[in-house]
């Protein structure tokens, strides 16, 4: 047994390094790996949910499966953080390919 | 203090340091490596709340397959070295001091809500095993499923097409 709000905090430590990181790097790709760490710290606040709710229900009716959801909606935000990196990285690489640099500062071109 | 305590404050500790050394480190190589660490100690968060299925898939599909694609790019566009210019050291310090701001904030306002007296069941509970959330996921979710595989499609689609030479 934990109280869960070990796991909130673990949670909100993770986001903020993720959101620091994207605040303060150059590199796209970088920038790109912070937003996954973001993604992975509301992933296991969900499974931390799911089973503080699981553990609430059981104790009314044992063979309750409270909680299922939250873990397929992990599920589905895998899969949709999967498709995200595909096409990110492509349009990286084809930022690479255009302008030789993965710094975002070189992409100010719409100020221009 | 048992052995899943234990093993949660280790994991804990893993997955915040090697976080911040995927923010830190200079060498963009050194981070990928950082960040496949971060997904292993999460992967173990989930065996400690005996969310298996997630676990492995985690294991898989982060660590195995999305590390290995950053990898890949990075080393295709030959960054592995310490070439990356800094940013205004004043712009470093903004964005630290906000997320910090941020983090402080949010630790404040959760530090007493009611959440502190609700446990979190671990290692035991069978929803998160794959023959519970396989057949969830195959009777009730069928229909996300299926157009989970569409967007697959169309994301390896949109992959090609922004990736191939014009």
């Amino acid at each position: 047994m934990m109280p869960v709000n070990y796991y909130l905090f673990l949670s909100l430590t993770l986001f903020c390094i993720g959101i620091v990181g994207v605040l303060t790097r150059r590199n796209a790709i970088i920038i790109f790996m912070c937003i996954e760490l973001m993604l992975n710290a509301v992933n296991i606040l969900l499974v931390a949910f799911s089973k503080m709710q699981h553990l609430a229900a059981v104790a009314a009716n044992p063979a309750s499966a409270a909680g299922t959801e939250a873990q397929l909606f992990v599920f589905f935000i895998m899969v949709v953080a999967a498709a995200e990196v595909t096409v990110g990285l492509a349009i990286i690489v084809m930022m690479y390919r255009n302008i030789h640099s993965v710094d975002i500062n070189f992409l100010n071109r719409l100020k221009h | 203090m048992n052995i899943s305590e234990i093993l949660f404050w280790f994991l804990t500790a893993l997955a915040i340091l090697s976080a911040l050394m995927v923010v830190f480190s200079r060498n963009p190589v050194h981070s990928v490596l950082w960040l496949i660490c971060v997904f292993v100690a999460i992967s173990g968060h989930y065996i400690l709340l005996n969310a298996q299925f997630l676990a492995i898939v985690n294991l898989i599909v982060y660590a195995g397959a999305i590390m290995v694609l950053f990898l890949f790019v990075i080393m295709l566009m030959n960054m592995n070295t310490d070439s990356e210019p800094q940013k205004n050291k004043w712009l470093k310090m903004a964005g630290t001091i906000a997320g910090g701001t941020l983090l402080l904030v949010l630790v404040a306002a959760l530090k007493n809500s009611e959440l502190r007296f609700q446990n979190v069941e671990m290692s035991q509970g069978n929803i998160g095993l794959i023959h519970h959330l396989g057949k969830v996921l195959f009777t009730d979710y069928v229909v996300p499923f299926e157009i989970s595989s569409v967007l697959f499609l169309s994301a390896m689609v949109g992959a090609v097409v922004i990736g191939k030479k014009d």
